[in-house]
């Protein structure tokens, strides 16, 4: 039995205050890039030394590639999601992930939305992928970062459209500033993570085309390669 | 956004209208007393966690609500983080 965690970490600014950011947070589903979501509900809350603790649990589909489909039921996976709010100290803290299933791959996730020192919010999330399948780890791992990659970038532009919708006038440029991923890093020892996490950045420079192209090219080779993985061990099955 | 109990759609709307009201009014300004929507959040909580245990989703896999850590970058490193994972 193989177990590994990577991490992944992606920043991403809302031009909005805290408060709005944090009011925004908890009516920010339905929104047009959250189709996947299907149910949420507080299943906990209290206040404690002056900070709200809250528990929720939120059911959503998750489409998974063709060679995943061997491995996964596509019923709506449970998610738990915790979080700690702190008014005084502007920081707002989640806590989420998946219930079942964490054998073949578990998913927990921590965002920190916090006041910056230009009224903005930022947002620091981080993943934890791990997954105790017996010599596959790696290939679902891959799998794991690419969703958490992609999925992280649809919750943004979601939480932003709710954002827009409840408070039209951000604070730069008139509302319909798109966030920008600033910095992306990652401590997976997998090309796949660490070469996609050249993320578009609006000042654009001569290298970042060509390590696109490469990061497209390692990424492409990584695909296929999991995609063998994965064919020999549906042999089991 | 729909509840997991199908029957509890009204609740939690009645619920989540309440909080968020309590939200931005009231704790957001500073006051942490939050009793004026327990008595909503009491009949909701009746009837989510009836649905919980019909649909049998299970929680116990679920440690209790967690604590923030006043150093987080510490606390969420990879090296604790491998050491979280051993445990479970």
């Amino acid at each position: 039995m193989v177990v590994a965690a990577s991490t992944c970490r992606t920043e991403t600014v809302f031009d909005y205050s805290w408060k709005n950011v944090v009011v925004a947070y908890w009516n920010r589903y339905p929104n047009p890039s959250s189709a996947h979501v299907l149910t949420e509900d507080t299943i906990q809350r209290e206040v404690r030394d002056g900070k709200l603790f809250s528990r929720r649990l939120l059911s959503k589909t998750n489409p998974v590639p063709k060679w995943g489909a061997r491995f996964y039921n596509n019923l709506p996976v449970k998610i738990v999601e915790d979080s700690v709010l702190d008014p005084v100290k502007k920081t707002f803290t989640t806590f989420t992930r998946n219930l079942g299933m964490t054998k073949i791959m578990a998913i927990d996730e921590i965002v920190v939305y916090s006041e910056q020192k230009d009224g903005s919010t930022l947002a620091v999330r981080r993943a934890y992928i791990s997954s105790q399948v017996f010599g596959f780890s790696r290939a679902i791992r891959a799998f794991g970062i690419e969703r958490f990659k992609s999925n992280g970038n649809k919750a943004s532009s979601g939480f932003n459209h709710v954002l827009r919708r409840m408070f039209p006038h951000s604070l730069v440029g008139g509302g319909h500033h798109q966030p920008a991923v600033t910095s992306s890093t990652s401590a997976a020892e997998l090309p796949v993570a660490t070469t996609t996490a050249v993320v578009t950045s609006p000042g654009n420079h001569n290298n970042t085309g060509s390590l696109k192209s490469a990061a497209k090219v390692g990424y492409e080779f990584f695909k296929c390669h999991a995609s063998k993985i994965a064919q020999l061990f549906s042999v089991k099955n | 956004m729909d509840s997991v109990g199908e029957d509890c759609n009204e609740l939690k709307q009645q619920y989540d209208a309440c909080f968020n009201s309590w939200f931005s009014e009231r704790f957001l300004k500073g006051q942490t007393d939050d009793s004026a929507c327990v008595p909503i959040f009491r009949v909701y909580q009746e009837c989510v966690k009836r649905a919980i245990r019909d649909k049998k989703i299970n929680l116990r896999e679920i440690d209790p609500i967690f604590e923030t850590n006043s150093d987080e970058d510490n606390a969420n490193s990879s090296d604790g983080q491998q050491q979280q994972k051993g445990k479970s």
